[in-house]
């Protein structure tokens, strides 16, 4: 049988965690070991010879007290920085990252891609390529995990989380969900594959679909009704949402907010809770417990693509706004 | 040992505070705090033997990684029963209510605690939160975890969490009255000439323990009090579904509970320190560095809870300010290890077993303390949090640190507290099968965490099995060396030799009185005129004398 001693190494970010980890385990067997040497020396040499023996007394030196706490302070300082300096370039996505989604629900994790695939337990990616997990729960926390990647982001419910890596080496590794989360958590575990690009590609086309993640917001869009008042070229009871993913919204209250997952999702769940300049409170009904995670998911994608798409689409010959104009038209 | 065989007769006749009264009546009414210190002993021995039941029950359930021995549901509810009873009815009264509760008076010269009804009132409070705990068990258990995670615990968990809370609610009034009681206590009872800087470091520890008691404790137990809140009325407090925030709960947790790991090591930490001194003969090297250090550490311990909380999507700035002061708070643990390893240095170090329990407690706190810098590294923590290299760091603070203190403290003052001596042969041999059943047990969890298995998994991938194995096999060992002390302790009392007033020739005024000591301790009130651990003029008095 084969003992596994270190992960495998998989991703960008697992490299350079196992070399800070590398430097913290050799300071921790350094002084470990000069710990134990002292130890063990000092109670062989200075062993009891008598019953009656008094050793001289030593008080103390204020020279020791201060090196034995200012140096190893600067040495865990060079911990603070190097693990710090992997954290922050960890915490945002690049901008070319690609998207996935993910939403732990007790217990398994569901997957979907912006092409339309979805999967339970498994997540495939390209190697080589930055790829962005915005993760959601459908009940309670759950906790994204990927050793051999050397990453994970818990998975809290009610918010929106990303976590990102660039995978660097083709295989199958452990998917685990690392926050206890009720009678199966240790069965809350998948596997992520990573293939070399043609590969991906021929996953992408093999896996069926039925339409994108866009597609299927724009049906769900209909379905619950949305595109009666936010209609798509002219003005209904609420706003018109092309163009505002990614705007700063300027809100009632006179605050502005960034138009952001959180926001599209918080609108839909909790309308009252912000609304934008020139609408009324109440107008919207509340879609909290209606839509599931991956539904509110797949609105927010396609709301998402109402902010790129050509605004020749929707309504020839107008410019797509960039904000919602404050009193925004009709009511 | 020429006190040995001066008075074996006399021993037996002094009146002390054993056999001053008799009957149940006279224990459960006690206001002495020696006999409470005694109730809360056996107390806390049953909890310990209950809970490492439930550690043995998840280690025989992991020898496979197939989840085999039990259903899923009983095996959340094992390792939540056991992190309940050893952290809140174990760890955290362990040294305070027991040797803290024995020996702090004693120390300072008192007759007993400022406040005797309120410290029997605390062990009152203390069964009657573990009768909840334990009715939790008998009930059908509980499957949060001890952390109680939120909204876990507050809305999907169908198990007996609030029974659960309110055993650890009600737990918390009798260590937050145990605090207020020493804080007192130390601050008004001293005797005359102990001044602060004379002070014992072993009433320092417990002195700072006190304050994260009395400061910490009611935070735990307003979480608490609003987790069941929550779940029997459903306010939105931690439940995104109604309203609440389930890191809000996270943030008032670790609040209490990461000091908490202060109130469980800091009193462990003043029991090295009069072990190192008594066993090397020799003052503790720094003793105002090592006494300030335990303030240092109670102080800056309320800071760093957010250490607990990387990869919950906190701030990326917050985490770098509980990054670096979780570094800091290493620093005061570092000098401590430093400053007891100096007064070993041309010290006359013997290896009575006390000073064996103090070997490892080095040896294990300084590993334990070394991977506590793992996790205070953000991107090493993303990794490694939530896995056995977690589970392995705070065995090692906790078991290798104060369950080692606990027990060579016991054997320390064994003989003051009893009149009786142990075994020593048979002492050593446990307190070796402690040390190598210990490293055995959770040593190999940190590779296993490293290689990626989580925590709190009732089955996980083949290849940990080899290290889940090993940690088995070595849970073992460590059992047998917790059941052996048990037996020998127990039979010391009837069949033990006759201690003497102060088998290791120790400095300290609890060793100037008889063993077992009177009811009100002194014969007269101690006046002291001399630096705590003044060996060197032991000896020049020993000569007048």
């Amino acid at each position: 049988m084969q003992i596994p001693f270190f992960p495998e190494s998989a991703s960008t970010t697992a490299d350079q965690v196992d070399y800070l980890y590398y430097y913290l385990s050799a300071v921790t067997v350094v002084m470990t070991t000069l710990i134990f040497a002292a130890v063990f020396i000092f109670a062989i040499k200075y062993r009891r010879r008598s019953e009656d023996e008094i050793p001289p007394p030593i008080h103390g030196s204020i020279k020791l007290e201060i090196a034995w706490s200012v140096i190893p302070f600067l040495i865990m300082l060079t911990f603070f920085w190097w693990g710090a300096q992997i954290f922050f370039a960890n915490a945002t996505p690049p901008a070319d990252a690609m998207d996935v989604y993910a939403v732990g629900k007790q217990w398994m994790w569901k997957l979907q891609y912006p092409e339309g695939q979805r999967e339970i337990n498994e997540l495939h990616v390209p190697v080589g390529r930055p790829v962005k997990v915005t993760l959601a729960s459908e009940d309670v926390i759950h906790s994204f995990f990927i050793p051999a990647f050397r990453l994970k982001h818990d998975v809290v419910p009610g918010r929106y989380d990303t976590m990102w890596f660039t995978a660097t080496k083709p295989g199958r590794y452990h998917l685990f969900c690392a926050e206890y989360c009720g009678t199966e958590h240790s069965g809350m575990v998948g596997w992520v594959t990573v293939m070399n690009e043609p590969d991906y590609e021929n996953w992408l086309a093999a896996s069926g679909a039925e339409g994108t993640m866009v597609q299927q917001g724009e049906v769900l869009f209909g379905q619950y009704g949305c595109v009666t008042c936010h209609q798509l070229d002219q003005q209904g009871r609420g706003p018109i949402l092309r163009g505002v993913y990614g705007s700063r919204v300027q809100l009632a209250d006179g605050k502005t907010v960034l138009a952001d997952d959180a926001f599209i999702r918080e609108s839909i769940l909790n309308p009252n809770a912000k609304i934008v300049a020139g609408y009324k409170t109440d107008v919207m009904p509340s879609y909290q417990g209606q839509i599931s995670e991956e539904g509110l998911l797949q609105l927010i994608v396609y709301i998402k693509s109402l902010a790129t798409r050509p605004a020749a689409a929707f309504a020839p010959g107008t410019e797509p706004p960039q904000r919602i104009p404050p009193n925004g038209g009709k009511k | 040992m020429s006190t040995v065989l001066q008075d074996p007769q006399t021993v037996a006749e002094t009146p002390n505070y054993l056999n001053a009264e008799y009957g149940w009546r006279s224990w459960l009414f006690t206001k002495d705090h020696k006999r409470i210190a005694i109730l809360y002993i056996i107390s806390i021995t049953v909890m310990f033997f209950l809970g490492g039941i439930f550690a043995g029950l998840i280690r025989v359930e992991l020898l496979t990684p197939q989840g085999d021995l039990v259903n899923s549901d009983t095996y959340n509810k094992f390792f939540t029963m056991h992190g309940i009873i050893m952290v809140f009815f174990f760890l955290i009264p362990s040294i305070p209510a027991t040797l803290g509760n024995f020996f702090v008076p004693m120390m300072i010269g008192a007759k007993d605690l400022a406040f005797p009804r309120i410290n029997l009132l605390s062990w009152y409070i203390y069964i009657a939160g573990a009768i909840f705990a334990l009715a939790a068990v008998v009930m059908g258990g509980v499957d949060t975890g001890w952390t109680f995670y939120t909204p876990f615990s507050s809305t999907f968990s169908n198990t007996f969490v609030i029974t659960a809370a309110c055993g650890v609610f009600i737990a918390g009034f009798s260590s937050i009255l145990t605090g207020l009681n020493f804080i007192v206590t130390i601050h008004k009872m001293r005797a005359p000439g102990m001044t602060w800087g004379r002070l014992p470091l072993f009433v320092w520890a417990n002195y700072a323990t006190s304050l994260i008691q009395v400061l910490g404790t009611p935070v735990v137990a307003i979480t608490l009090a609003l987790v069941g809140l929550e779940r029997a009325f459903h306010i939105g407090i931690f439940d995104p579904a109604i309203g609440g925030d389930p890191i809000l709960f996270q943030h008032m947790f670790w609040f209490y509970s990461h000091p908490a790991v202060y109130i469980m090591i800091l009193p462990g930490m003043g029991v090295m320190s009069e072990l190192v001194s008594c066993f090397s003969r020799k003052a503790v090297f720094g003793y105002p560095f090592v006494a300030a250090s335990s303030i240092g550490i109670a102080v800056i311990g309320f800071l760093v809870w957010g250490h607990h909380m990387f990869v919950t999507g906190m701030s990326m700035y917050a985490s770098l300010y509980f990054s670096l002061l979780s570094f800091l708070v290493a620093v005061p643990s570092a000098i401590k290890i430093f400053n007891w390893t100096a007064t070993m240095f041309r010290g006359s170090i013997s290896y009575a077993t006390p000073m064996l329990y103090a070997f490892g407690f080095i040896g294990l706190f300084t590993i334990g303390g070394l991977t506590g810098l793992f996790l205070a590294t953000l991107a090493v923590d993303v990794h490694v949090t939530d896995t056995y290299f977690v589970v392995a760091h705070f065995h090692y603070v906790m078991v290798g640190g104060m369950v080692l203190a606990y027990m060579g403290g016991l054997h320390f003052w064994w003989p003051k507290m009893t009149g009786k001596m142990y075994p020593e042969g048979w002492a050593k041999f446990a307190a070796l099968l402690v040390f190598a059943g210990f490293n055995l047990t959770f040593f190999p969890q940190f590779i296993a965490g490293y290689l990626g298995q989580p925590r709190r998994y009732h089955a996980y991938a083949p290849e940990f099995q080899v290290y889940n194995v090993l940690s088995t096999a070595g849970a073992t060992i460590l059992g047998l060396g917790y059941i052996i002390p048990f037996i020998y302790f127990v039979w010391s009392l009837k069949y033990g030799a006759p201690a003497g007033n102060n088998p290791w020739k120790a400095k300290g005024l609890e060793w100037e009185t008889t063993s077992p000591p009177p009811t009100y301790n002194f014969e007269t009130t101690p006046i002291v005129t001399e630096e705590a651990y003044a060996y060197a003029t032991h000896k020049k008095e020993e000569h007048v004398g």
